[in-house]
């Protein structure tokens, strides 16, 4: 059975500056780090293994060649194999692209246990290629999980973050789980592992590789497009009243008339 | 500065740096002002494995060099040296074994440290400090058993460490020559705990009596052979004690970046402190020292694997690196002024873990005899 683990290789954000002008990131100069909320995905899976006693972690990334350093980084933590889908041919993926070439390569590995993402990645912060591999494959999926109670070969019983505090979701396996910082303390790099991630090349796989249809990768098979990036601009800060009751309603009464509400 | 370690060796001082950055240093404060034993930070650097880097890689370790153990030793200690003595104290207690140990109790207590658990070494008595060769504890021969009573004082990692290396008189009559090592398990019958100390510093590491009450042990626990006990306590000193030298380098270190990372900050008379020469002149002085007391343990540790005779050049880092982390952090708080005398900062910690290098595995005094001795011995 195999655990499998999206990563993606970020700018470090700390570190980013804006070009205003053109609104891009300045990215010259910056150290690449793997997106934090994908070290929670990484412990989680190396978790799963020893609570099951059997499996494979492997790591998964899209990326130009590069991005074998983030696989590397997670090689040093324990994950047991790592998978860098990598050609030109996958350049300007949007979400729906990117979430489609990694379901290709998932499914040419085959053995699927469960497939686990850290809910967004820091630099687009979309939050979608993780339920996007899950569409593609038709497995059900749970965002936000911040526990796994309970887990075997069939199925998973996790805690889904809310925004009021957490469901109790069951899900048949094979599915997709995107995971947020509650869920544990990824732990750091073993000397063994640093070792094993020294000598580490991960398996590449193109897009022939992976029998994916063109129409449906890189640029073209992005629908969405990145027109422009800004900041948005900052939000003032509200009026603040303070009274008693009657004299606050009539503020509020004046406002609120004045603002053409009633 | 470039010490040009091998890879392996670069590798355990990132992982050490990070555990200290990362896991160490956000808790230092509450350990300290706490004194608990850090279980959670033990598991970090066991599932880091830094407990492999001085076990033989036949036994689950990875047979790393005595520089690498150091390095390791070192960057915990940057971060703190109390919660780092729980693997310094764990290497200084499972060496007699790697170093002594037959076969069959290699395989039985190597891997479990490789795997994080604890060790710790028993010699110290109550009349028995510096003048180690006046201990009472007895181990009187009964048929195949040894039937062992006394009492072991200021034992670090005791209570939390599941093997014990100890030295007790199994013939009194011949003096040291009558001492011998028993390897002791963590819950047998007759071995049990004393209190635990109150300490001025290294408060997030442990120091406990050992009691032993008709401890009843096997033969084939003697660790090497009978009577050779104290040689052997010796010989393993003098390797051991450079873990002292390295965790008084982290101390220091930590202490020196604090102290300039400060000066640069603090302003008076309407400039940062950092920019008087009073003051910069005492900085450059505490990383002349720093900087040698760390050449000079590494080269020590590289002599300590080349098989070299090492008694006085380890005695000598350890007294000189020791000395200058009393002297480095008490500087540091003096940089800080009425701040550093303040527990709200971290250099008052680090003056008070401080003065425990100089006293012990061997106080600086012993250290200087040695030295001597050899000094006296080798010229004409």
């Amino acid at each position: 059975m195999n655990i499998f683990v999206c990563i993606k290789q970020v700018p470090n954000t700390t570190e980013v500056k804006w070009d205003l002008e053109k609104g891009t990131l300045i990215r010259e100069g910056v150290e690449s780090i793997v997106n934090p909320f994908d070290l929670y995905a990484v412990e989680e899976g190396l978790r799963i293994k020893e609570r099951l006693g059997e499996g494979k972690v492997i790591a998964i990334t899209m990326g130009p060649p590069q991005a074998k350093e983030a696989l590397r980084e997670v090689v040093a933590m324990g994950v047991d194999e790592g998978i860098l889908v990598s050609d030109r041919a996958f350049a300007g993926a949007d979400t729906l692209a990117t979430s489609y070439s990694l379901y290709k390569a998932i499914e040419k590995i085959g053995d699927i246990g469960i497939i686990i993402a850290g809910k967004q990645a820091i630099d687009g912060d979309t939050g979608q290629v993780g339920p996007g591999i899950a569409s593609w494959f038709n497995f059900p999926q749970v965002t936000y999980v911040r526990k796994i109670v309970e887990i075997n070969k069939e199925k998973a019983v996790v805690e889904r973050l809310t925004d009021y505090g957490y469901d109790v979701v069951e899900i048949g396996l094979p599915a997709v789980i995107t995971v947020v910082k509650e869920i544990n303390e990824p732990r750091l790099p073993s000397l063994r592992g640093k070792m094993k991630a020294k000598k580490f090349e991960p398996t590449v796989f193109t897009s022939k590789d992976i029998e994916a249809e063109e129409t449906k990768i890189g640029l073209q098979g992005s629908p969405t497009q990145v027109k422009k990036v800004f900041s948005p601009p900052k939000r003032s800060g509200g009026e603040k009243f303070e009274g008693e009751a009657e004299e606050l309603a009539e503020i509020l009464f004046n406002k609120l008339k004045e603002l053409k509400v009633i | 500065m470039n010490y040009f370690l091998s890879e392996e060796e670069q590798m355990v001082k990132e992982i050490a740096r990070k555990i200290a950055e990362e896991k160490i240093i956000p808790v230092r404060q509450k350990y300290d002002e706490e004194g608990t034993f850090p279980h959670d930070i033990v598991e970090v650097m066991a599932q880091s494995d830094l407990f492999r880097v001085f076990i033989p890689e036949e036994y689950d370790g990875m047979g790393l060099s005595t520089l690498a153990m150091l390095i390791a030793v070192e960057e915990l200690s940057y971060g703190c040296a109390g919660i780092a003595l729980a693997y310094a104290g764990t290497a200084l207690g499972i060496t007699p074994i790697i170093l002594y140990g037959n076969e069959e109790q290699k395989k039985k207590y190597l891997p479990k440290v490789a795997n994080g658990a604890l060790a710790a070494f028993g010699l110290t008595e109550s009349e028995a400090g510096s003048d180690a060769g006046n201990i009472k504890t007895r181990a009187e021969k009964d048929g195949d058993y040894y039937i062992i009573n006394g009492t072991k004082q200021f034992i670090t990692n005791g209570g939390e460490a599941e093997i014990y290396v100890i030295i007790a008189l199994t013939d009194p009559s011949r003096g040291t020559r009558g001492a011998t090592a028993f390897i002791l398990e963590k819950g047998m019958e007759g071995f049990e705990f004393g209190k635990k100390e109150d300490k001025m510093g290294i408060r997030a590491s442990v120091t406990r009596e050992l009691i032993f009450r008709d401890l009843k042990v096997h033969k084939s626990q003697i660790l090497g052979r009978e009577g050779g006990g104290f040689l052997m306590t010796m010989k393993t000193f003098d390797r051991t004690r450079l873990g002292v030298a390295a965790q008084a380098v982290g101390l220091a270190q930590a202490a020196l970046d604090a102290a300039v990372s400060y000066a640069k900050k603090r302003h008076q008379f309407g400039k940062p402190i950092a920019s008087f020469e009073g003051l910069q002149y005492m900085m450059a002085d505490m990383a002349i020292k720093v900087e040698s007391a760390r050449a000079l343990t590494y080269i020590a540790a590289r002599n300590v694997d080349a098989g070299e005779k090492v008694a006085d050049i380890t005695a000598m880092a350890k007294a000189y690196a020791s000395d200058v982390a009393m002297q480095v952090t008490t500087d540091a708080v003096q940089i800080f002024g009425g701040y550093g005398y303040m527990k709200e900062y971290p250099v008052e910690k680090m003056m008070r873990d401080a003065k425990i290098t100089q006293i012990y595995e061997g106080t600086n005094q012993i250290m200087r005899n040695i030295i001597a001795s050899q000094l006296i011995k080798r010229i004409k």
